[in-house]
């Protein structure tokens, strides 16, 4: 069962590399890592690698951060994107990029990790 | 049947020096000597959470300062819905016969109590722990993402948002516990610093200290009369990044079971108490519960049909926007609001007819909705 095995390395343990999951048994797709498909409960689960391709979904700038680390950065862009593989995930991007402009992930330094980051493609 | 048979809201704004079980005591020392009811009648106790006092137990903490020895008492959380939640659960307990009745109480020193980056952050750990909150998002944000993909579907602009941070503030010149008095325009609005776009200060609600509390009794112990009709629920997701449908967040499908378990329709309801966390908060629940149509909303505010003397007249008090957000207690000031409309105690700001009321909270990123619906009996 996939759930007690090693989660795939992503941008979240500090690889440069989107990770999304989908069930074998029902084919449904998504992107908060667990062991069993939250669509039908299988626990037959593939880790997969996004292409970082996707279409914005929304954007907020932020100009107020909660902390001193991430105030150094203000203004940032988080966006929602919804990647071409079926999911929506939350990322940073271009302050400029507007909903439904496509966009393509890069990874760039936040505070003391680093992030999707998404431009214009 | 359940009543509404007392209410307790301190002012919202500074309380320097006082505590979570300071504000707490007071909403319900006055709640108390509102109903009529001794302290040793109160059977049931619910509370919410505090930032500034984290506690496995806070209700038990709290009947024992208080000095009262309930039944039954919890706390519970649900983010912003967590005052009507508690209002729900109070109706339905002593519907079932478990308690007499309940006291629900909160109160928070969230603006003194701690640094306002603390506070930020502290809410801002509703979003996912790997997924969002390494990004740097606040609570604003994650209702800034929400607003520029609401507003882009529908049309919406921010100077047709701004109508409802106007009219909470209208709201709150004319009520002395709240927060903020200086009346604001359109322009102060749009001039006011940007936090997460497409969010301005003033579309966002403030940080505050204060305390409220209402009890809900399962006969009517005097001559107030107000009765919870029914309530619903609906938690379709939790964080933003899984809110998919930006026209079902969950508010229609809470409301919808509240009518269905009131036995009202929308077109009966003459006074309106919404949640409101930021001014486009206010246009997505009005317009998904269907007081609105959408993208109108905002037009609604803007052509006074809010107003104390509306067609509906919403969060009398000034709202979270206005009369001040302490937490748990922040969406309860809505509750105390209504009663006082509903008792005709609401003074300068008492309307015209308020026999059947709908509150709606939400909890969350539009997570969590509960709406009720509230009747005034004689």
């Amino acid at each position: 069962m996939s759930g007690t095995s090693k989660p795939v390395a992503d941008w979240t343990s500090g690889a440069e590399l989107i990770a999304y999951q989908s069930c074998r048994a029902c084919k449904h797709i998504w992107y908060f890592r667990r062991g069993f498909c939250p669509a039908c409960g299988a626990d037959d689960v593939a880790d997969l690698k996004a292409s970082g391709e996707g279409t914005v979904f929304a954007i907020s700038i932020v100009t107020r951060a909660a902390t001193a680390e991430a105030r150094a950065h203000v203004p940032y862009a988080v966006v929602l994107v919804d990647a071409a593989e079926g999911f929506r995930m939350m990322g940073h991007g271009d302050r400029d990029l507007r909903i439904a402009d496509r966009v393509k992930a890069r990874f760039e330094k936040f505070t003391d990790h680093i992030v999707p980051y998404f431009a214009k493609v | 049947m359940s009543f509404i048979s007392g209410v307790g809201l301190t002012a919202y704004g500074k309380h320097e020096g006082r505590s979570t079980l300071d504000l707490m005591s007071e909403a319900a020392t006055l709640a108390l000597a509102d109903s009529g009811l001794k302290r040793s009648e109160i059977d049931g106790v619910l509370c919410g959470y505090s930032t500034t006092m984290p506690h496995l137990m806070l209700a038990t903490v709290f009947a024992e300062h208080f000095g009262i020895q309930p039944n039954y008492a919890h706390a519970i959380q649900v983010g912003g819905a967590t005052g009507l939640a508690m209002g729900m659960l109070a109706h339905e307990l002593v519907e079932a016969g478990v308690t007499n009745n309940v006291l629900v109480v909160a109160g928070e020193n969230r603006l003194t109590g701690q640094a306002r980056d603390s506070a930020i952050q502290t809410l801002a750990q509703v979003g996912h722990p790997e997924f969002e909150v390494p990004l740097g998002p606040t609570i604003p944000a994650y209702y800034g993402l929400v607003a520029s993909r609401y507003m882009h579907e529908f049309g919406i602009t921010e100077e047709q948002l701004a109508a409802f941070a106007v009219l909470m503030r209208r709201h709150a010149c004319l009520h002395p516990g709240a927060q903020f008095h200086d009346p604001i325009m359109i322009a102060d609005v749009m001039a006011s610093r940007s936090i997460a776009t497409p969010l301005k200060l003033l579309d966002c609600c403030p940080v505050s200290d204060g305390g409220a509390a209402f009890i809900v009794s399962r006969e009517p112990v005097n001559e107030f009369g107000v009765r919870v009709m029914g309530c619903g629920q609906a938690h379709r997701h939790q964080h933003v990044t899984l809110a998919g449908d930006v026209t079902r967040y969950g508010a229609s499908d809470a409301c919808g079971r509240a009518m269905a378990a009131s036995g009202v329709d929308l077109g009966d309801v003459d006074y309106a108490a919404v949640y409101d966390s930021f001014t486009i908060t206010l246009a997505i629940l009005l317009e998904e519960i269907g007081i609105a149509k959408r993208g109108e909303a905002a037009l609604m505010a803007a052509n006074g049909e809010f107003e104390i003397t509306g067609r509906l007249p919403l969060n009398t008090h000034g709202g979270l926007l206005s009369y001040g957000h302490c937490g748990t207690g922040g969406a309860m000031a809505h509750v105390v609001e209504t009663h006082l409309q509903m008792t005709g105690r609401a003074g300068v700001r008492q309307v015209r007819d308020a026999s059947l009321a709908l509150l709606h909270g939400d909890g969350g990123i539009l997570s969590s909705h509960v709406s009720m619906f509230v009747e005034r009996v004689r």
